[in-house]
C-alpha cells in the first residue's frame, strides 16, 4: 500500500523531474567551476540603498519576464493545444503603450496605474484577438498569433511614431529595479505576487479543471455545460495580462522602449521553458509549477554561459545543444529505454517510471 | 468501366487541396492585375514579376521544405537558421577564410558545404523528431538557434564574397522577348538569376514527389492521421524522418540561392525566413495540422507575400511599420478566408 | 502442423505494468472457417489481437503461421501484412484525407512510385465487386463511417490475406450493412480465408461463426463448436459466473406514464434534427429506436442543446424553460450520456475522481469549487456503488475499459441527481455483465422517480426497459408503441415501414 502511494506520488510529479535535475545540474556544475558562484551579498547600489548582488539574484531576477510569459504560455498551451508566438510582439506593443501614456504627462505613481491599467487593457485585447481567431475560427493557435507576431513589434513602432523614447523617473526605477529600502529585485516580487495571484485562481475557482478538460476534450467539455470557446479565450486574455506585466518590467529595466529589442525571442524560451517543464505541447494536463522551474532553467543555463565568457551572440548555439540533450532525456522513448534498463537492473526503481 | 462511373468519375467534389489551391491562385492574380490597373508602371513590366522572383528565389525553395513537412503534421523552423549559416559557411570559403579551398574549385566546395550542411540538420532533427518522438516545435527551434549561434561562432564579422566569383554565380539569364523599352528607346531584357531556375526545378520536383512516389503520398497519410497509417502498413518514423531530411537538405540549398543572391555573409541573414515560409505555405492552402498542402501552392504564396510588399512600396506608404502591418493584416484575411471555407465545406459535408 | 490449420499461437503472454494481460493463451485458426473470439471487456481479446499484428510484442509464447517455416516474430502491422494478416479495427484506421483508392493501397507496394490508374482502376473494380458505394477518387473523409469500414474491409479483402481479423467491425453498421458484411465474410470463407471475428453481439456470432475461443481474464477458457454451444452457456463461460438471466429485469408497469410530465417539448428542432413533439413523465422509462441515421440521436441531443437549437417551445416541470446550450439543460435537471463514450463522453487524461464531478462542478459555477476531501468523498462513493473497476480515483480514465469508462460516465450524472437522464446507446461496445448491471440500474433510477430515455440498438435491451418506444425513420418519428404492441415484432415492422 505505501509502496504504491509512493509510487504514485513519483508519477504523479515525475513530470517536475526534469527542470529539476537540469537546475540541479547547473548548480553541481557552477559550484565545481566556480565554488562562489551562488553567493549572495548585499551591496550599496547607485542610490546608496543596500541591495542583494550575485549570480543567483541575477538568475532570479532576470528570468522574471520569462517566469511570467511561461506562466500564462502554459494556460493558453493547455487550453488550447498550441503555443502563442507573438507573446515577444505582444510585451513590445504593451511596453509602447506604458510609455506612450507616460510621456503624456508628469509621471507620478496615479500615472504610471493608469499607464499600467491602460497597457493591460490593449495587451488583454489583442490576446482576445488572437483568442478569438483560435476558438470562433478554429485557427491553430500558432497560426492564428503568426499575424501579431509578424507585425505586432511595427505595431509597437507606430504607437510611439517612430521612435524609442526614454522615460525616467524614481517609480519607473523601483518597478525595474528595486524599491528603496528592500534589497530584492522588484522584477522577483512581481513574480511572487503574479504566483499568488494565479495559485489563488486555482484555489478557488476551476479554472485548472476546466482549461484542462477543454485542452483534453473539447466536445465533450461542450456536452458537460462548459463554454470551451470562452476558456479558450480567457486563456489567451490572461497571457495578454500576462505580456503586459512582462512588457512593463521590460520597459523599466531600460527606462525606454526599443520596439525591436524588448524581449526578443521571448516567445521561444517562454515555449521551451513550457515543454521543459513536462507540460505536453498538444494541451490538456499541465503543471504550471513545471513551466516556471524550466523558465529559471533556462535562465540559469544563459547567465552560467555568459559567467563562462561565452559571447552573448554564441550563447545560442550552447544553449540549443543543452536543450536537445534535456529534451531527447525527457523522450517517451528514451524513458522507456531507461526504464527497461532499470527493470533488468533494478526492478522497482523502473517500473516507477515506467508507471509515469 | 461503365459510362455511369465515367460521369461520376467528372463530377469528383474537389479535395481540401484543390480548393485552397484555386483560392490562393485567383487571389494572387487579382491582386496583381489591380496592382497593374492601379498603380501601373512598375507593376506593367515583366521584370517586377522577375524581380519578385530573383528575391525571393531561396524563400521558395525553404517554403518547399516546409510545405513538405507541414503535410506530414510536423513543423521545422531552423530553416531560416540554416539558410543563413550556408550563406556564411559558403561566402567564407568562396572569399577563402575558410577551409582554404583553391580558387578553381570554391563554387564547388561551397555547395558541397551548403549540401552538407542542410542533410547535416535534417538527419539530426528528422532522427530526434521521428525515431525519439520529440516535439518538433521544440528540436527545430533548438536547431535554429544552433545555426543562428554558429554563424557568430564562425564569424563575428559580416563577410563578403570576392567579385569575381560573384559575377560566375550572378549570371543571369536575358529574356529579350519579355524586355521593356526604356525612355532612350534601348531594349532592356528581363533577366532572371539561376536561383530562380533552381528553384522553379525544386517546385517542379517536389510536386512530382508529393503526387506521384509513395514517400509523397505517405507524407499526406501521416499528416491525416499518424495512427492510421501505420495500421495501413506505412513507416510512420521513416516517413516523417524522409520529410524532415527533405526539409534540411532544401534549406541548404536555399541557403546557398541565397548566397548567390547577395554573396554576404552577415549575422542577421535570411532572419524570419521560417516565419515567412510558414506564412506562405499557409497563404498556398497548407495546414499546419497536416495532410493537407501542395507545393503549387506554397509558390503561389511566396508570390502573394511578396507582392503585397511590393504594393506597400508602390502605394507610398514608406513609414517602416506599414510593411509588415499589411503584411500582418493580409496573412489574417488569408488565414480567416481558409478557416470559413474550410468550415463550410465541412459542414456540407455533414459531421466529419 | 496439421493440414487445414493456417494460424497457431502457443502459450501467448503478455504483460504490462502491474498487470498480465494475457496468460498462456492458445488459438487456432483453421482455413476457411470464422472464428469468433469472446469475452467481456478485459479478457485480452484486444491484447492478443494487437500481438497478432505486431502492435504489441508479446513476452512469451509462439506464432505459427501456415507456410511459413519455424515460429514467426511480428513486430509491426507492416510484418503481419507480409505474413499475410489483415486487420480491420473497430476505429476506422484509415486516412480520411486521402482518396478511397489510395486508401486501399497505401502502405503496400514495395515500388517507388504511384500508379494512379492502374489504382483506381484495380480499387473501382474491388468496389463494385463487392457493392461498396464509394468512388475510387472520393476522398475518404467525405463518405460515412459505415462506408469508411467497408473500405477498409475491402482494403484487407484485397491484400490476399490467409487471415483476416475484423475487430468488432459491425458496432457501426446498421442491419443492411451487417448482413452485406456477412455475405462478404461467407464469401471469403469459401475462398479458404481463416476469419478472426470479435464482437459483442452475441446473435452475430451464432449467425456467421464456425468456431469460437473464449477468454476471461487474459485466460484460456476454451475452444468451441457454434453448434455445440448455446447462447447461455457462451455467456456464462464468459462472465464465469451463473448469469443471473436477463428475463428476470422486468420493468415495473406502465404506469408511470400516467405522472404528471416531467419533460414536454413542441416543435424542437436543432440543425441536426427535424421537428418533433416528445414528452416524458416522471419516473417513466421511454425510448427511441431506429436504424442508424434514422435520427434518434439527433432528436436526444436537441432536447439536451447539444446541437444548436433552431425551434420549438420546451415546458420543463410545468413551467416554461430555454435549453439551447448543454449547460441550460443541465441546470434543468438533465443529463446526457453521449453515444460516442471516446469522443463525446470521457475526459482521457483526467483522473476518474476529475471525470466523475465535473457535471456536478460545472453546474455549481466556476467560482466553487468542490473541495478536493469532498471529491475524494463523491468519487468513492460512486466507485463503490457501481462497481467501477479502477486502481484509484487518481487513475486516468483512458486506462480504464470501456464498460468502466461508461459507469464512470453515469456516475458522473447520478452525481447531478438529474431528474431526466437520456442515455444514449449506454450499452454499446461493453461487456454483458456490465450492459445486464446498467440495465438493473435504468430500472431501480425510474422507481425512484428519474424519468430516463434510453436508446440501443439491441431491440431486445429496449423492449426490457422501455415502457413506451418512440420509433424513428428517416429523421422522421413515424411510431409510438406502448403496453402490449411493445413485441419485438411490432417494433421491426414500425421501424421497416409496415405501418404505412
Amino acid at each position: 500500500m505505501n509502496k504504491t502511494k509512493s509510487s504514485q506520488f513519483f508519477a504523479k510529479n515525475s513530470q517536475l523531474l526534469i527542470p529539476l535535475i537540469a537546475i540541479l545540474l547547473l548548480v553541481i556544475f557552477n559550484l565545481f567551476r566556480d565554488p562562489g558562484f551562488f553567493s549572495v551579498s548585499i551591496a550599496a547600489n547607485n542610490n546608496g540603498d543596500p541591495v542583494l548582488q550575485g549570480n543567483l539574484i541575477s538568475i532570479l531576477n532576470g528570468a522574471s519576464e520569462l517566469v511570467i510569459l511561461s506562466m500564462g504560455m502554459t494556460l493558453v498551451t493547455a487550453a488550447s493545444g498550441g503555443q502563442d508566438i507573438s507573446v515577444g510582439a505582444l510585451a513590445a506593443i504593451a511596453g509602447s503603450v506604458f510609455v506612450k501614456v507616460l510621456k503624456g504627462g508628469a509621471i507620478t505613481g496615479g500615472t504610471v496605474f493608469l499607464a499600467f491599467a491602460m497597457c493591460c487593457v490593449v495587451a488583454m485585447l489583442f490576446g482576445a484577438f488572437n483568442g478569438s481567431l483560435v476558438s470562433f475560427f478554429r485557427i491553430q493557435p500558432m497560426i492564428a498569433t503568426l499575424i501579431l507576431f509578424t507585425c505586432g513589434r511595427s505595431v509597437a513602432y507606430w504607437i510611439n511614431g517612430g521612435a524609442t523614447p526614454t522615460v525616467e523617473s524614481p517609480i519607473i526605477n523601483a518597478i525595474g529595479s528595486f524599491i528603496p529600502g528592500i534589497p530584492i529585485p522588484t522584477p522577483i516580487l512581481i513574480v511572487i505576487l503574479m504566483g499568488i495571484l494565479f495559485a489563488l485562481l486555482f484555489r478557488f475557482t476551476t479554472l485548472g479543471l476546466y482549461v484542462q478538460t477543454v485542452g483534453i476534450n473539447q466536445g465533450a467539455a461542450r456536452l458537460n455545460g462548459i463554454n470551451a470557446v470562452g476558456i479558450k479565450l480567457l486563456s489567451f486574455v490572461m497571457l495578454g495580462a500576462c505580456c503586459a506585466v512582462a512588457g512593463m518590467i521590460g520597459v523599466s529595466r531600460l527606462g525606454l522602449i526599443n520596439h525591436e529589442t524588448l524581449l526578443i525571442n521571448i516567445e521561444m524560451d517562454a515555449i521551451l521553458a513550457v515543454a521543459i517543464g513536462g507540460n505536453n505541447l498538444g494541451g490538456g494536463k499541465f503543471k504550471m509549477l513545471g513551466s516556471v522551474l524550466g523558465a529559471y532553467a533556462i535562465q540559469a543555463l544563459t547567465i552560467t554561459l555568459y559567467s563562462m565568457k561565452v559571447p552573448s551572440t554564441d550563447v545560442k548555439a550552447y544553449k540549443a545543444v543543452v536543450i536537445i540533450i534535456l529534451v531527447a532525456m525527457g523522450s517517451p522513448v528514451v524513458k522507456d529505454a531507461m526504464g527497461r534498463l532499470f527493470k533488468k537492473t533494478g526492478g522497482s526503481a523502473g517500473a516507477g517510471k515506467e508507471a509515469a | 468501366m461503365s459510362d455511369l462511373q465515367k460521369t461520376a468519375r467528372r463530377r469528383e467534389p474537389i479535395t481540401d487541396t484543390q480548393l485552397l489551391l484555386t483560392i490562393t491562385i485567383c487571389i494572387f492574380v487579382g491582386m496583381y492585375v489591380m496592382a497593374m490597373l492601379v498603380w501601373g508602371g512598375g507593376f506593367l513590366k515583366p521584370q517586377m514579376l522577375f524581380d519578385i522572383l530573383n528575391d525571393n528565389a531561396y524563400l521558395i525553395i525553404i517554403s518547399c521544405g516546409l510545405t513538405i513537412v507541414m503535410i506530414t503534421g510536423s513543423i521545422d523552423i531552423s530553416v531560416g537558421g540554416v539558410t543563413a549559416l550556408v550563406a556564411m559557411v559558403g561566402v567564407m570559403i568562396l572569399n577563402g577564410s575558410l577551409f582554404n579551398v583553391p580558387e578553381g574549385s570554391r563554387i564547388a566546395a561551397a555547395l558541397a558545404a551548403a549540401l552538407l550542411i542542410g542533410l547535416a540538420f535534417g538527419l539530426v532533427q528528422g532522427f530526434l523528431i521521428a525515431h525519439l518522438e520529440i516535439q518538433p516545435f521544440i528540436i527545430t527551434l533548438a536547431g535554429m538557434f544552433f545555426a543562428r549561434g554558429m554563424i557568430t561562432i564562425i564569424s563575428v564579422d559580416p563577410q563578403k564574397a570576392p567579385q569575381n566569383l560573384m559575377d560566375i554565380l550572378q549570371t543571369r539569364i536575358d529574356i529579350p522577348w519579355l524586355g521593356s523599352v526604356n525612355k532612350r528607346g534601348e531594349l532592356i531584357p528581363a533577366r532572371m538569376e539561376i536561383g530562380v531556375v533552381i528553384a522553379l526545378v525544386i517546385v517542379a520536383l517536389v510536386f512530382l514527389l508529393l503526387h506521384n512516389l509513395q514517400l509523397g503520398r505517405s507524407f499526406y497519410a501521416v499528416g491525416g492521421n499518424r495512427q492510421s497509417a501505420l495500421m495501413l502498413g506505412v513507416n510512420v518514423r521513416r516517413t516523417r524522418f524522409m520529410a524532415h531530411l527533405l526539409c534540411g537538405l532544401l534549406a541548404g540549398v536555399a541557403g546557398f540561392v541565397f548566397m548567390m543572391h547577395t554573396g554576404a555573409g552577415n549575422a542577421t541573414n535570411a532572419t524570419a525566413a521560417e516565419m515567412n515560409a510558414i506564412a506562405s505555405s499557409i497563404i498556398g492552402g497548407t495546414l499546419l495540422t497536416g495532410g493537407v498542402g501542395n507545393v503549387i501552392g506554397t509558390f503561389f504564396g511566396v508570390l502573394t507575400l511578396s507582392t503585397i510588399k511590393s504594393i506597400v512600396t508602390t502605394s507610398g506608404l514608406r513609414d517602416p511599420w506599414w510593411q509588415s502591418i499589411t503584411t500582418g493584416a493580409m496573412l489574417c484575411l488569408f488565414i480567416l478566408l481558409q478557416s470559413v471555407v474550410l468550415m463550410r465545406k465541412n459542414k456540407k459535408n455533414g459531421k466529419k | 502442423m496439421q493440414e487445414d490449420i493456417v494460424l497457431t499461437m502457443r502459450g501467448i503472454c503478455k504483460y504490462f505494468p502491474g498487470v498480465k494481460a494475457l496468460k498462456n493463451v492458445d488459438f487456432t485458426l483453421r482455413k476457411g472457417t470464422i472464428h469468433a473470439l469472446m469475452g467481456e471487456n478485459g479478457a485480452g481479446k484486444s491484447t492478443l489481437i494487437k500481438v497478432l499484428t505486431g502492435v504489441y510484442p508479446m513476452d512469451e509464447g509462439e506464432i505459427r503461421i501456415d507456410g511459413i517455416e519455424g515460429a514467426v516474430s511480428i513486430h509491426s502491422p507492416q510484418e503481419a501484412q507480409s505474413c499475410g494478416i489483415s486487420t480491420v479495427y473497430q476505429e476506422i484506421t484509415l486516412c480520411p484525407n486521402l482518396t478511397v483508392a489510395e486508401n486501399m493501397f497505401i502502405g503496400r507496394s514495395g515500388k517507388l512510385g504511384v500508379d494512379w490508374k492502374t489504382m483506381e482502376k484495380r480499387s473501382g473494380e474491388l468496389l463494385e465487386s463487392l457493392g461498396i458505394p464509394a468512388r475510387p477518387r472520393q476522398q475518404l473523409g467525405s463518405c460515412s463511417l459505415a462506408v469508411q469500414q467497408m473500405v477498409a474491409i475491402a482494403r484487407a479483402v484485397d491484400t490476399d490475406c490467409k487471415v483476416l481479423i475484423l475487430d468488432e467491425p459491425t458496432s457501426s453498421l446498421d442491419d443492411k450493412e451487417v448482413e452485406m458484411l456477412f455475405r462478404l465474410m461467407r464469401d471469403l470463407k469459401d475462398r479458404g480465408v481463416g476469419i478472426i471475428f470479435v464482437t459483442h453481439f452475441l446473435e452475430q456470432v451464432y449467425a456467421v461463426s464456425d468456431q469460437i475461443t473464449v477468454l476471461r481474464n487474459g485466460e484460456l477458457v476454451g475452444e468451441y463448436e457454434v453448434k455445440e454451444l448455446p447462447q447461455v452457456q457462451l455467456v456464462e463461460k464468459m462472465i464465469g459466473k451463473d448469469l443471473e438471466d436477463l428475463s428476470t429485469i422486468r420493468k415495473s408497469d406502465a404506469s408511470a406514464a400516467g405522472n404528471e410530465p416531467f419533460y414536454e417539448a413542441q416543435g424542437l428542432s436543432s440543425t441536426e434534427s427535424r421537428p418533433f413533439d416528445f414528452h416524458i413523465a416522471k419516473g417513466e422509462v421511454n425510448g427511441f429506436t431506429g436504424l442508424l441515421g434514422s435520427g434518434r440521436s439527433e432528436s436526444v441531443r436537441a432536447i439536451f442543446g447539444a446541437d444548436p437549437v433552431t425551434g420549438g417551445t420546451v415546458r420543463i416541470d410545468g413551467k416554461s424553460a430555454k435549453v439551447t446550450k448543454p449547460l441550460d439543460a443541465m441546470k434543468h435537471g438533465i443529463g446526457y450520456l453521449p453515444e460516442d463514450r471516446k469522443r463525446d463522453g470521457i475526459i482521457a487524461d483526467l483522473s476518474v475522481r476529475d471525470n466523475i464531478i465535473l457535471a456536478l462542478q460545472v453546474i455549481r459555477g466556476m467560482n466553487h469549487p468542490i473541495s478536493r476531501a469532498k471529491a475524494e468523498a463523491f468519487a468513492d462513493e460512486y466507485i463503490k456503488a457501481l462497481d467501477i473497476k479502477t486502481a484509484s480515483s487518481e487513475t486516468p480514465i483512458k486506462s480504464l475499459s470501456g464498460g468502466n469508462q461508461q459507469k464512470v460516465i453515469l456516475a458522473r450524472w447520478l452525481l447531478t441527481h438529474p431528474q431526466y437522464l437520456i442515455l444514449d446507446e449506454p450499452t454499446r461496445g461493453i461487456d454483458v455483465g456490465t450492459k445486464t448491471e446498467i440495465q438493473k440500474l435504468v430500472l431501480k433510477l425510474a422507481e425512484e422517480g428519474m424519468s430516463i430515455t434510453f436508446i440501443s440498438s439491441e431491440i431486445e435491451e429496449m423492449l426490457r426497459t422501455c415502457s413506451r418506444l418512440i420509433v424513428m425513420r428517416d429523421r422522421n418519428i413515424v411510431g409510438e408503441l406502448k403496453g402490449d404492441e411493445l413485441t419485438q415484432e411490432r417494433v421491426m415492422h414500425t421501424i421497416a415501414g409496415g405501418g404505412d
